[in-house]
């Protein structure tokens, strides 16, 4: 089965290069941005790897924060570097609205193995027209088992119980997640709290609501901390994204637990800065790691979700761990029952003022 | 040469003359070969320090993109007076002409259209997704009135805050970046008031950077000028050593030094893990001293104590025994000959050392954000913030501004009081 997938997709995706490639003069290389760490790493495993082997094309990979910044700074400078970015769909979305992103077809993606369509095999309202997603992933809290022996946190409203759970907590600096996580702790339903968040009362009540753990919060502000504040015992529980928490327990053999309820999840998208100079072949390159087969890949390096239904079925072990994937997705049923999307639009809108409220409050 | 000139021929004169031309001739091409050897410095710090440093100053005030988006609209609300309610009909009109014409005027004119949703977004929240559903809209209101239409597409319409922000951002400059950076906007009326107390954060994050720029200069300097006195009065072998370990962190990585303070002060540190064990804390309640005001001050003052040590050990270096020894013997007391006539000459370094530290400590960036925590990062931090995650570049531009005025203003003062002739950098 999977054999024959992986030939279909191969077949598909190298017709389409070839489309590209006589249209087009041959580059040789491409800068792709990416987030670093253990999930830089998935990605040249999966996508960077084959895509050098199958066309020739060497890939220069490059580390970012997140965020518009260089990508800004590069495209009012009329001297674009990075031919791909990694981001998150508020970026997609802001990027795209103030043109900084070159547009994407749609048409270019390869359907899934048994000929869906990419635009139904792909995550519904997940594409967008500069970005195309790779994965889903998720901002969780993780503790430390150690601390916890016995009745262990299970709750989103246990992050903020410090009877209960006495100890500092690792928390990003930011409003976003925070604040619904906030709510959800103070017991709003997931499916509610944006539009109790659209309200005064609402930011009131989860400000509030951090209000009562704001002593014991320790802030981060890079992915690679929150694992990292855990295992100096800095911290005994902290926000994660949960590949990161994943990575810690499966390769490093951490006691940390991942705690699934309330997590708030997002989308990670391939995006080309407008004018980039190798846009062919980055555009190759979006094609040939979105298929699926190459989001299945991924999956075996990282514990993300994949973009395209498709390729749930194709998620195997963990490939240094030998772990079986499936049950750390954030999408596997038991993990997705008291799951939040991260509403874009919401934050677009608001993020300027909540900013500003965070960083007030957290002056104070 | 006057002389000569009395009784020369006129031959001579012509000589002269064109001896003196001649010079001039030989002078100037010194000059201008000086000149070329430098310009390329020249060019480079204009290219890399004037023109930057001019285009970010000028970025603060400037703000073209409501005029440039909008230019009926902003023609229509010339004349209007928030006062007198809602704006008439024409500016709803012209709002529908100006966002349907970028909406159809292909990629750059959307672009323009998502820049001036995000302009409008910094100055009142949530008109963003107004702006982009309106322009959206836009292209199939094809008649009026859209004074109703408009309040239909969004009930944002029918207050007078968003024409009263559309109406003050549509002049190609602006103060509202300045005022911001010091917790004022303006009210729907046009007067300046303060932002409402849960978004007040920049005049407390002022004050805090100029606390802990100053608090570190004093620690820096209570601590700087012992060593250095040292340093400049020991025998030269083991002098040259302690240098050696004056300098040793100085080269090291800034990053390195901030987070070995993180291994040092952290919950299960160095130093905790020692007090804990000689019983002095106890271990289940153990002091934060990482990630608030005690761990930036702290690192900071560790990693800027070398600005201090250095220009006070040359000023030091430079002051003759012989004049303690003077005083010693005309009658002073050790204490009363040190305060007296050995410190007052210490004063171009302490001066140096401390404008220098001063200056370094309240532009910091890494150290703050890295062990300042909730309540230990300084005006930097906000910076970089709107730099590389609001991209709210014009107010970056503008909390830069104000620092590095802030900065002149003390270095003017030092001028006036001490003289910047007499710095003396090592």
């Amino acid at each position: 089965m999977t054999f024959k997938f992986k030939l279909g997709s191969i077949a598909l995706t190298s017709a389409l290069a070839l489309g590209l490639v006589a249209t087009q003069a041959k580059a040789e290389s491409l800068t792709i941005v990416s987030w670093g760490g253990a999930y830089t790493k998935s990605q040249v495993k999966a996508y960077h790897e084959p895509f050098t082997a199958k066309t020739g094309i060497t890939i220069k990979s490059d580390d970012y924060n997140g965020g518009l910044a260089e990508v800004k700074a590069q495209v009012e400078a009329g001297n674009v570097t990075w031919d791909l970015v990694d981001v998150e769909v508020s970026d997609v979305v802001r990027g795209c609205d103030e043109g900084l992103l070159e547009p994407i077809d749609q048409s270019i993606l390869p359907p899934a193995p048994d000929g869906t369509p990419a635009a139904k095999d792909f995550l519904p309202g997940s594409l967008y027209e500069c970005g195309i997603p790779t994965i889903v992933w998720t901002t969780i809290y993780a503790y430390d088992k150690t601390k916890f022996p016995s009745n262990p946190p299970s709750t989103i409203a246990d992050l903020f119980d410090t009877k209960k759970f006495p100890g500092k907590r690792g928390l990003r600096k930011v409003p976003k997640v925070n604040l619904e996580f906030a709510l959800m702790a103070d017991g709003v339903p997931a499916d509610k709290v944006y539009e109790v968040l659209g309200t005064p009362e609402g930011v009131d009540r989860a400000f509030a609501k951090l209000d009562t753990i704001k002593d014991d919060v320790i802030w981060w502000e890079a992915g690679a901390q929150p694992p990292q504040m855990l295992a100096d015992g800095e911290v005994v529980m902290a926000s994660a994204y949960n590949g990161r928490i994943f990575n810690a327990i499966a390769t490093e053999n951490k006691p940390f637990e991942i705690v699934w309820d309330g997590q708030v999840w997002d989308l990670d998208l391939w995006v080309i800065p407008k004018g980039a100079p190798n846009k062919a072949d980055a555009l190759k390159f979006v094609a040939f790691s979105t298929d699926t087969q190459r989001l299945a890949d991924q999956a075996g390096w990282i514990s993300y979700g994949p973009a395209r239904k498709s390729s749930v079925p194709l998620i195997g072990k963990h490939k240094e761990a030998g772990i079986d994937m499936g049950p750390h997705m954030p999408t596997a049923p038991a993990n997705f029952k008291n799951a939040l999307q991260n509403d874009f639009e919401f934050w677009a809108d608001h993020a300027d003022e909540l900013n500003e409220r965070f960083n007030a409050w957290l002056a104070k | 040469m006057a002389q000569a000139a009395l009784t020369a021929t006129p031959a001579e004169i012509a000589d002269a003359t064109n001896l003196k031309a001649k010079l001039r001739r030989a002078t100037a091409r010194a000059r201008r070969n000086a000149f070329l050897m430098t310009a390329p410095l020249l060019i480079m710090l204009l290219i890399t320090f004037i023109v930057p440093i001019g285009y970010m100053l000028f970025r603060s005030v400037d703000d073209p993109v409501v005029g440039m988006a909008a230019p009926l609209t902003a023609k229509a609300l010339a004349d209007w007076n928030a006062e007198t309610g809602l704006p008439p009909e024409d500016a709803y009109a012209a709002i529908v002409a100006d966002l349907s014409r970028l909406r159809t005027s292909g990629t750059d004119g959307k672009a323009l259209i998502g820049r001036l949703a995000t302009r409008l977004n910094f100055e009142q929240p949530s008109v963003r997704s107004v702006i982009t559903k309106t322009a959206r809209k836009s292209t199939k209101l094809k008649e009026g009135p859209y004074k109703d239409a408009l309040i239909k597409i969004n009930k944002k319409w029918g207050e007078p805050e968003i024409w009263a922000t559309i109406q003050r951002l549509s002049a190609p400059y602006t103060t509202v970046h300045f005022l911001a950076s010091l917790d004022l906007h303006y009210d729907v009326d046009g007067s300046i008031v303060s932002q409402p107390e849960v978004r007040r954060v920049y005049v407390t994050i002022w004050l805090r950077t100029l606390y802990v720029g100053g608090l570190v200069t004093l620690l820096g300097l209570l601590l700087g000028y012992p060593v250095a006195y040292l340093l400049a009065n020991l025998p030269t072998r083991i002098s040259n050593l302690l240098i050696i370990l004056v300098l040793l962190p100085f080269w090291t990585s800034l990053l390195v030094r901030t987070t070995s303070w993180i291994v040092v002060l952290g919950q299960n540190g160095v130093l905790l893990e020692t007090l804990a064990w000689l019983g002095l804390v106890s271990d289940d309640n153990r002091p934060q001293l990482i990630y608030n005001m005690t761990g930036t001050i702290v690192a900071m003052t560790h990693i800027l104590l070398p600005f201090m040590i250095l220009p006070l050990y040359s000023v030091m270096k430079g002051i003759s025994p012989t004049y303690m020894r003077a005083a010693r013997s005309l009658g002073a007391a050790p204490a009363q000959a040190f305060i007296k006539v050995y410190m007052p000459q210490t004063i171009p370094g302490v001066g140096a050392g401390s404008i220098l530290v001063f200056i370094l400590a309240i532009g910091y960036y890494i150290t703050p954000a890295l062990v300042g925590g909730q309540r230990g990062t300084l005006i930097s931090n906000f910076i970089a913030f709107h730099m590389q995650k609001s991209l709210n570049w014009g107010f970056a531009a503008a909390l830069g501004t104000i620092l590095l005025l802030g900065v002149l203003v003390l270095y003017w003062f030092y001028d006036r009081i001490i003289g910047i002739n007499k710095m003396k950098l090592g």
